[in-house]
């Protein structure tokens, strides 16, 4: 986002934004409702990111091109409208691609609509964006959010059946821990991985003093 | 049309798969809304009267498009029916409730974009339910939203009396707090198969 009196940022920094600083499931907590319902599987995790990135892109893009067309008072009407038609674009796409695919997502491919990242995408950034700085940063924000829906899908899926991606990593002896493919899981396992970036940031600063002010002990 | 009985619609809506803490719908409200009981209820009242406008309107909608062979419009017609739902909650509170107004802020607008609303619009066209059935769905997910809003306001304001450890405050605490309740709620899975 370019805030007057900042320096404005290129456009790597614009792809690089939604991978780590500005990560949409981890730093954000944006769109979660299909990231938690969606990631039993990382299959399912990965063709969520997918259509996710595919609209987000599409529809930033058009919202950039069209940014000193739309009206400002009727600005998030039309936003929803265009991200409604990628949607619609998308849930026809993946019928066509695999319909087991189709299924598994089942409602959450159609909520894509109401993900919060992609209609925060176009109000902050691609309505005050050219095309080619908003599509950076929208392949960015979708590439940030795959990562985190698979983190989040592997992990339920190897603790609660036991595979990666459908392959079966343990011996025949492994009780799955069923409870993280199941609702209270998602919730857990998501709860677990903010904690763990809670804990890196508290860490950082703490290290960095000792080494500076001689302080004993490691 | 389901074979599922009113009753059976809304307590599954409801507790055995409660649209938040079951089915992941409407998260940014309840972690965003869930902070204090005096905004958690009015809330949950809000969502489950645009639930019900949505629902009627959802299956009126659904009706035309289907009759006249345009099934690729429904989505998008959905989202402008909700929309126009919220803008007309939100001048009834503005006239109504000017502190209560205030009080739920950005939230309400965000009604809009919440997935629990387009959720039920898009699950009643999925299973097919009548038009009774789609208004006790729609009843029931508002009641269960509510529940699960109210719940995790009062958790949450019990807490802000006791000591927290640093690394665990904020969403990753109240996403633990969730699944503990989802965990609870799992309890009345069990319900709808004893019939």
């Amino acid at each position: 986002m370019a805030i007057p009196g900042q320096k404005i940022p290129s456009n790597i920094d614009e792809l690089l934004e939604g991978l780590w600083k500005q990560n949409p499931v981890f730093v954000m907590v944006l769109g979660m409702c299909p990231v938690l319902a969606v990631s039993v599987s990382a299959v399912n995790a990965l063709s969520m990111g997918l259509a996710t990135t595919f609209v987000l892109v599409g529809s930033t893009l058009l919202v950039s091109l069209l940014r000193n067309v739309i009206p400002r008072e009727v600005r998030i009407a039309t936003y929803i409208l265009i991200i409604a038609t990628f949607v619609t674009v998308v849930d026809y796409l993946i019928q066509a691609i695999s319909l087991a695919v189709y299924d598994a997502l089942g409602a959450f491919i159609q909520l894509i609509v109401v993900n919060c990242i992609i209609l925060g995408r176009a109000e902050a950034h691609a309505s005050k964006t050219p095309p080619l700085r908003t599509v950076l940063n929208a392949l960015g924000m979708g590439a940030g959010f795959t990562i985190g829906l698979l983190a989040l899908g592997s992990v339920r899926e190897i603790l609660g059946a036991g595979k990666l991606f459908g392959v079966t990593l343990f011996g025949p002896d492994f009780q799955p821990w069923v409870v993280m493919v199941l609702p209270p899981g998602g919730f857990f396992v998501l709860g677990a991985w903010l904690l763990l970036f809670n804990w890196l940031k508290t860490r950082k600063p703490q290290a960095a003093q000792p080494a500076e002010g001689h302080v004993h002990g490691a | 049309m389901a074979p599922e009985s009113l009753g059976q619609i809304f307590l599954g809506a409801t507790l055995a798969n409660n649209f938040v803490l079951a089915m992941f719908l409407g998260l940014c409200p309840f972690l965003g809304v869930s902070g204090k009981l005096n905004t958690a209820a009015p809330m949950g009242a809000a969502t489950t009267f645009v639930m019900l406008v949505a629902s009627l309107c959802a299956y009126g909608l659904n009706w035309l498009v289907v009759h006249f062979d345009m099934e690729f419009l429904r989505l998008i017609s959905y989202i402008v029916i909700i929309a126009s739902a919220v803008q007309l909650v939100e001048m009834v509170l503005k006239k109504y409730s000017p502190t209560l107004f205030r009080a739920l802020g950005i939230y309400l607008p965000l009604i809009t974009t919440n997935c629990a609303v387009l959720g039920v619009a898009l699950f009643q066209t999925a299973r097919e339910y009548s038009f009774l059935q789609a208004l006790t769905f729609a009843l029931g997910g508002g009641v269960g939203f509510t529940l699960a809003l109210v719940l995790m306001a009062g958790v949450r304001e019990r807490l802000q009396l006791s000591r927290i450890p640093n690394v665990v405050q904020g969403t990753a605490l109240t996403l633990m707090l969730a699944g503990s309740l989802s965990l609870i709620f799992m309890g009345f899975a069990g319900m709808g198969a004893g019939e």
